[in-house]
């Protein structure tokens, strides 16, 4: 199949099935590779151009006030290192349900994010408010490790009540071409899960290039997962804006092929509300609206929050205010 | 054919860098004959806030150095300002239209004031720290630390006048925001040109230029500044506004001093005003 001209499409119209069922294209290895390569190639220049274009958007007053909230609301607020205890989980819960303790109006995040070892902890102090509980699962954020210590890594965190599963995919095996492995991969794992949501992780850090995030978008929505993710935060570059549009160009087309949506997380490196509001002008302008939602779109971040904090606190109390004023986790 | 003369941008000074006005605005400097000098950036407030989310990043690594350090590094400042002081006298006799001689003794003042403080950096502590006596068997020791993030409104002396409200703040380990003077901007752009070039971290001093009206109540309101001095400030009512605006996280405020002789020797006010004492407890013997 030759690559569409268009740069910012990325339905390969010929393979599509139609009924939302992709049993001819996963029936085999090599069925599987001639999709995904099939797949029109991305456009390096075209990419990163749209998205340093989107970035210049001026989103101001009622409109920033709109954004923040939202952006607050979408948080997934992480804690992902060896030196977490269950007081600072402790701690991260009661700040995702109440960010801004002065301020009765701040929203709440939408999940806290943890290692499965701490995902009762998390549980216990949430409730009923409504935060979901996310848990890192299948070795993160590596990888390696036999298929049946990962699926036990999923199923202790999906019973200490985990609602969403955030894996890792094989590196090694997707850029050998070994896609069937990394499919039957997520769905063992989306199966695993049971009703909790299983976002899929990619690590575009590692993949090398636009054309291979596309390929895995398409491989993890194909496979089952209900949100596709940028990185673990643990390597570098972790999400990037022209790598967070082609995924989203990915769900966008997905929908439109099969009806189903799927959601996005960037994850890593994003740090400052202006950076946040670049991430949802493009979800607006690539995905569309209905994925302006914490259900379809998601930050994954820790430090991130307290730069929304501030910007929400000045933009309520007229005047700048400093980080002294808000938790450091 | 004529050679045309390469024009120098004045940009601000935030953060060891030299960036454009986030606001894309400049406003016109002139000379003391109301000739056109040159343009200056004109600060917005976005600039002043990110000065002081620099100034914020340069304080632990400028207030952790030793004494001596930082002794050094400001005596450097008034070398390397030795090495440019043509440059400066210049640039006093165009903006301030004043007297070679004249000009000559403001840079020769400027240069010895940064080395009197300078000087002082590992004295002050002894000055004005003490071992206090106390009913029990302690040592009672107080020392001063820097108060944090300074902002400082400069007074009109383009050059001596910076001088002395910026170098017994730094001197003393704190890091400043310094809106220079309106109608004399160049210079402080000037001698932000010295201060990136001698050993100082980015982030120590930030230089805006500007509107003082517009930028200082952003300041003075700040929640994460410690300390507005209101040297410049000649508008009666804006320094009150300014005054009570930085009550709200208590800054330390230095009032205005509109009359002050910079030539004159400073004493040690400009460097204790902006320090906290810390008092400490500890056991004696076993």
């Amino acid at each position: 199949m030759t690559p569409t001209p268009s740069s910012t499409a990325s339905a390969p119209a010929e393979h599509a099935a139609t009924d939302g069922s992709f049993d001819d294209i996963v029936r085999s290895d090599s069925s599987l590779r001639r999709f995904l390569h099939g797949l029109p190639g991305v456009d390096q220049v075209g990419c990163e151009a749209r998205a340093a274009g989107l970035g210049t958007r001026s989103i101001k007053t009622t409109s920033k006030a709109f954004a923040i909230d939202l952006a607050i609301r979408m948080v997934d607020l992480t804690t992902l290192e060896g030196q977490d205890t269950h007081g600072k989980v402790r701690a991260l819960a009661s700040k995702a349900m109440r960010p801004d303790p002065a301020d009765p109006t701040c929203p709440a995040t939408a999940a806290v994010c943890v290692y499965p070892d701490m995902v009762a902890t998390a549980k216990q102090t949430l409730g009923d408010s409504g935060v979901h509980v996310a848990a890192v699962a299948t070795a993160f954020p590596s990888g390696r490790a036999a298929m049946d210590i990962k699926l036990a890594d999923v199923q202790d965190a999906v019973e200490a009540g985990a609602d969403e599963i955030d894996m890792v995919i094989d590196r090694g095996a997707f850029l050998s071409g070994r896609y069937l492995e990394v499919f039957e991969e997520i769905a063992q794992v989306r199966e695993a899960c049971g009703d909790a949501h299983l976002k899929v992780i990619f690590e575009t850090g590692e993949l090398q290039t636009y054309d291979n995030v596309r390929r895995a978008s398409w491989l993890a929505m194909m496979a089952g997962g209900h949100f596709i993710k940028t990185s673990t935060g643990k390597v570098q570059p972790a999400a990037t804006l022209p790598v967070t549009l082609i995924m989203l160009e990915a769900v966008r087309d997905f929908r439109e092929q099969t009806g189903q949506m799927v959601g996005v997380k960037p994850a890593g490196g994003i740090k400052t509300t202006k950076d946040a509001i670049k991430y949802l002008v493009m979800v607006n302008e690539i995905a569309g609206p209905d994925w302006l939602d914490p259900d379809w779109f998601r930050f994954g971040a820790s430090t991130l929050l307290n730069d929304l904090l501030m910007q929400r606190t000045k933009m309520t109390t007229g005047r700048y205010s400093g980080p002294d004023y808000f938790t450091l986790d | 054919m004529s050679r045309i003369d390469v024009r120098k941008t004045y940009k601000l000074y935030i953060g060891g860098q030299f960036p454009r006005s986030e606001s894309g605005r400049s406003y016109v400097v002139n000379d003391a004959k109301g000739r056109l000098l040159a343009n200056a950036a004109q600060a917005s407030r976005k600039d002043a806030r990110d000065a002081v989310v620099a100034a914020r990043a340069a304080f632990g690594g400028w207030s952790g150095k030793t004494a001596y350090n930082r002794a050094q590094v400001v005596y450097r400042i008034a070398e390397v300002l030795e090495g440019r002081r043509e440059q400066f006298e210049a640039e006093l006799r165009a903006a301030e239209g004043i007297s070679t001689a004249k000009a000559r003794t403001y840079v020769d003042a400027a240069i010895d004031r940064l080395v009197w403080y300078a000087g002082w950096a590992d004295k002050i502590t002894q000055v004005v720290g003490n071992a206090n006596p106390v009913a029990g068997p302690y040592f009672n020791l107080s020392t001063p630390e820097p108060s944090g993030v300074i902002a400082v409104v400069a007074p009109r002396g383009a050059l001596l006048g910076l001088v002395s409200v910026v170098a017994p703040l730094i001197i003393t380990g704190n890091t400043v925001v310094v809106i220079a003077s309106e109608d004399n901007p160049l210079t402080a752009i000037t001698l932000g040109e010295v201060m990136a070039t001698s050993d100082l971290p980015g982030g120590v001093v930030n230089v805006l230029t500007g509107s003082q009206a517009e930028i200082a109540p952003w300041l003075a309101s700040h929640m994460d500044v410690n300390g507005i001095d209101l040297t410049g400030v000649e508008d009666v009512a804006l320094a009150t506004e300014l005054e009570a605006a930085g009550a709200d996280n208590l800054k330390r405020v230095r009032r205005p001093a509109p009359d002050t002789d910079w030539l004159a020797e400073p004493g040690l006010d400009r460097m204790t005003r902006f320090l906290e004492t810390k008092t400490v407890w500890h056991p004696i013997g076993v």
